[in-house]
């Protein structure tokens, strides 16, 4: 059902650029005005949300530590599976988003022979993210090349890197083959596993598949259809310098394919995607295990109702007395 | 154990194949042994909470109050405000699955919403349905889901089938810690007066007495009185044991359960033989005489209102520092909390050992040391004369309780007095020990005689990792540092791995430490001759 849901979605998000840019002419509205719009909705969505997350109190200070704590000096600390320190919070954090750690230790439980449990390392998962976030990055960034007169060299620079083996003409990029490889594996692991596919919502499938038709539509773009490589940039570079211009003769796989990136960036704020920045705010990694030699303030901290020692020494005070205790009034 | 539990060989049959209804259809049966009974209305009622009344689970009406919805949204909405973790929580769960096989109860049960993923979207798909646009607007599409009766019950089952023992949270790649959620759900819960009996009593009781079992001063003052008598009967030391002493150095805190529980009554003992040989100047309070917090299993007000007896009673008697005893969540609650909901502690002085020299710079402002590092440290500096073959009869293996480790990270300081205090220690294997620790199934407030089987299924991982230790060293005694565990652990083993004892770090070191003045002690602290176990029983000084 839910499965289902996204593919007609994905369906539709296609066939209207296909109909409309293709039969209906409409180039300056999905070429320019969806593009703009989109844009504006990424970043003013995205901004809001982290504005509103930076802006709510942590009231107290609870990482999760997954290493050995700084107390004895004659006891090593692990200053990265629990930092004690800023410094080591950065490197816990930098392990994290560049390198998926807490993904990394991701085990398979098992039981066999009936009675016994295993666990099992299991990379996939680790592995088939990381490619899929590490080659989407490398992506973007090579795309730079269509925004920017003359191209800096460093894309130029990452562009060689990434066509290293000289396969093909056009020379094929290493990222497009890991993207739509580790996109595909990511989607199907939701489909093949029973357990994935239970918990798996509409919005666990749809940036998935819409992923996916972003790159096949690249890619078909650039190795296949051919398209009009100097128009595009004739028109990308009309969107940055705000002097927007539709040349003919732009090939519609390409209005899909813009129509698909819009489509990504008005859907981002509003879903699980925000968790590419709200990792930075998650207070159970991002946070020093410092708790006993630093206070921590809870700014909406207010006094509650305690039981204090008279109350309790009122209660108790004849078998306290009874019982030769030290009392505070006789 | 009652008559009707399953046998192992029954339970161990789990299905972890998922249904085919739907996860957003709500459906719950309270089975026996699975759940916990309710809060009972006059502990309600004297810890002022509101909506008490008399009802069960297992009822068709809870006789919820009229405008329970609007009261849960509310309530939803503040804390949506007032937590960052929990509206992150909230939003960023992409459903990876990296968590689904972490949690013990989801491996002992197979019961796919024991996932943690599923337990948190318990909560979010409400969440979704009443803050987001997107879940205003598509609804179940988009995840959302009416809080109705049937999800409220669904609440009910599983996050009083969650522990808090943050596993899952160490696997998440954003750090979502399932702890927290059900800690904010629970706390949605208590203010239509939804609670368990076995967190309302204890909080009840401690509020009153000091302890969560109950104990009035004068019965405080014999358990330990009754400890010192059978100290001097197993060793022939008389200990002194000061009670509300003022202006002594050093307040010390344990878990109520380790001087009315067995086996956490030796590990007692252990901390009296070690505290008389130092010649430690310290003092037991009755008003402050519960490290563990059960409020933790509640709501922040009810931790912060019963953790505040810690520190009055500290300034009231006048010590410069405190030590903390034998417990998980309880160090849960000072490491992480007690600074923030109860200090500054600036009456106190920064803890120093009185006989190594020590500052314990790490609990600089907090000022309460944990007895593991206290140890430790006498240890390391040779304070301590210790014959470690009096533990020969003992082959070790650790548990490492989830709090400590995952919210502290107290993993070499009872490892170190392990091995000094004990010849024979075998870890477990490595996926079920340190950060990946597993729970004995039965904290948070879920260790009750109704819910057996459910803590059996909880616990199964760690009694499997023991058997693993149990067969290829033949490991006879689970050493831990958590009071809950100490309760839990000796039926969870005689349940799945019969033969392994369950003991404290301090027990061991009870055994081990060679007093002044003592005589031969023919027996360890459980008195068991040692003669029994081969050993002679006069090698000691």
């Amino acid at each position: 059902m839910n499965l289902f849901f996204s593919l007609v979605v994905i369906a539709v998000l296609i066939a209207l650029p296909w109909v409309l840019v293709g039969a209906a002419g409409l180039d300056y509205l999905f070429g320019v005005i969806v593009p703009y719009v989109a844009l504006a909705v990424f970043v003013v969505g995205l901004l809001m949300r982290v504005l509103q997350w930076a802006r709510l109190p942590v009231p107290f200070r609870t990482p999760t530590t997954c290493g050995q704590q700084k107390s004895l000096p004659w006891i090593k600390p692990s200053r990265l599976e629990n930092p004690h320190s800023t410094l080591g919070v950065i490197g816990r954090m930098l392990l994290e988003v560049l390198f998926f750690r807490s993904l990394f230790r991701n085990t398979r439980s098992q039981l066999r022979d009936g009675s016994r449990l295993t666990y099992l390392a299991d990379k996939w998962l680790w592995a088939g993210g990381l490619a899929f976030h590490w080659t989407f990055l490398i992506v973007v960034a090579r795309h730079f090349r269509f925004f920017l007169e003359p191209v800096p060299w460093c894309v130029s620079v990452m562009e060689g890197l990434d066509s290293f083996f000289q396969i093909g003409l056009p020379i094929i990029y290493l990222t497009d083959v890991i993207i739509i490889a580790a996109l595909t594996y990511l989607f199907f692991r939701r489909i093949v596993n029973p357990r994935l596919r239970y918990i798996s919502l509409a919005g666990d499938y749809f940036p998935l598949l819409l992923l996916l038709g972003i790159a096949v539509s690249g890619v078909w773009m650039r190795y296949f259809d051919k398209t009009d490589i100097v128009g595009i940039k004739e028109l990308s570079m009309g969107l940055v310098t705000l002097g927007p211009v539709v040349p003919e003769g732009i090939g519609v796989t390409f209005f899909i394919h813009l129509f698909l990136v819009s489509a990504l960036l008005i859907y981002f704020p509003f879903s699980k995607l925000v968790h590419a920045g709200g990792v930075f705010f998650s207070p159970t990694r991002n946070l020093a295990n410092n708790n006993r030699v630093k206070r921590h303030i809870n700014p909406w901290d207010y006094p509650v109702k305690v039981h204090t020692y008279e109350e309790y020494e009122d209660e108790f005070r004849d078998v306290m007395k009874a019982a030769e205790m030290p009392l505070e009034k006789e | 154990m009652a008559e009707d539990v399953k046998k192992p060989e029954e339970l161990i049959q789990i299905d972890y194949g998922p249904p085919k209804r739907s996860w957003m259809d709500p459906a719950v049966k309270f089975e026996r042994g699975s759940y916990n009974y309710a809060a009972v209305k006059d502990n309600q009622e004297y810890l002022s909470l509101p909506f008490p009344r008399k009802w069960q689970p297992y009822e068709d009406d809870w006789q919820l109050p009229d405008g329970w919805e609007e009261i849960i949204f509310k309530g939803f909405k503040e804390r949506l405000e007032k937590y960052r973790s929990l509206r992150i929580f909230m939003d960023i769960c992409v459903r990876c699955g990296a968590c689904a096989d972490k949690c013990h109860f989801f491996i002992g049960s197979g019961d796919p919403k024991n996932m943690p993923v599923l337990r948190a979207e318990l909560l979010r798909s409400v969440y979704r349905n009443d803050f987001t646009t997107a879940g205003k607007v598509l609804g179940k599409f988009a995840g959302g889901r009416k809080l109705t009766v049937g999800v409220l019950k669904e609440w009910f089952y599983y996050f009083y089938q969650c522990t808090e023992c943050r596993r899952c949270s160490v696997f998440c790649p954003y750090g979502i810690d399932t702890a927290e959620i059900t800690m904010m759900a629970r706390e949605l819960m208590n203010l239509i007066g939804i609670s368990i009996e076995w967190i309302g009593t204890p909080v009840a009781n401690c509020f009153r007495t000091g302890n969560h079992l109950g104990i009035q001063p004068h019965g405080f003052k014999d358990s330990i009185d009754f400890a010192v008598d059978e100290l001097e009967e197993l060793t022939g030391v008389r200990v002194e044991a000061p009670i509300n002493k003022k202006g002594a150095e050093i307040l010390f805190v344990a878990p109520s359960a380790d001087y009315f529980a067995s086996p956490h009554y030796y590990t007692l003992l252990g901390y009296l033989q070690l505290f008389h040989e130092i010649g430690l100047d310290y003092t037991w309070s009755s008003y402050a005489s519960e490290g563990g917090n059960f409020g933790l299993f509640h709501s922040a007000e009810m931790m912060k209102r019963l953790n505040s007896k810690i520190y009055m009673e500290a300034k009231r008697l006048g010590v410069k520092w405190i030590i903390g005893g034998e417990c998980g969540h309880m160090w849960r609650v000072v490491h992480q909390y007690m600074d923030t909901l109860n200090g500054p502690a600036d009456f106190l002085e920064e803890p120093v050992s009185p006989f190594t020299g020590t500052r314990f710079e790490n609990t600089r402002t907090t000022k309460m040391v944990h007895i593991a590092e206290f140890t430790a440290d006498l240890i390391h500096h040779n304070k301590l004369k210790l014959d470690p073959s009096r533990n020969d009869h003992w082959r070790v293996t650790y548990h490492d309780s989830c709090n400590p480790v995952r919210a502290m990270g107290l993993l070499e300081e009872p490892r170190y007095v392990i091995n000094s205090v004990c010849n024979n220690f075998h870890e477990m294997p490595e996926n079920t020990i340190r950060e990946q620790t597993f729970c004995c199934g039965s904290g948070a407030g879920l260790g009750t005689d109704e819910n057996f089987e459910m803590r059996m299924r909880g616990g199964l991982p760690r009694a499997n990792a023991v058997q693993y230790v149990h067969d290829t060293h033949d490991v006879n005694i689970l050493l831990c540092m958590c009071a809950i565990d100490k309760a839990t652990l000796p039926p969870l083993l005689e349940y799945w791995v019969p033969g392994v004892e369950v003991g404290g770090v301090h027990e061991m070191v009870g055994n081990a430490l060679i007093m002044k003045g003592q005589h031969d002690r023919p027996t360890d602290l459980r008195g068991t001759p040692y003669e029994q176990n081969g050993k002679e029983g006069d090698d000691n000084v």
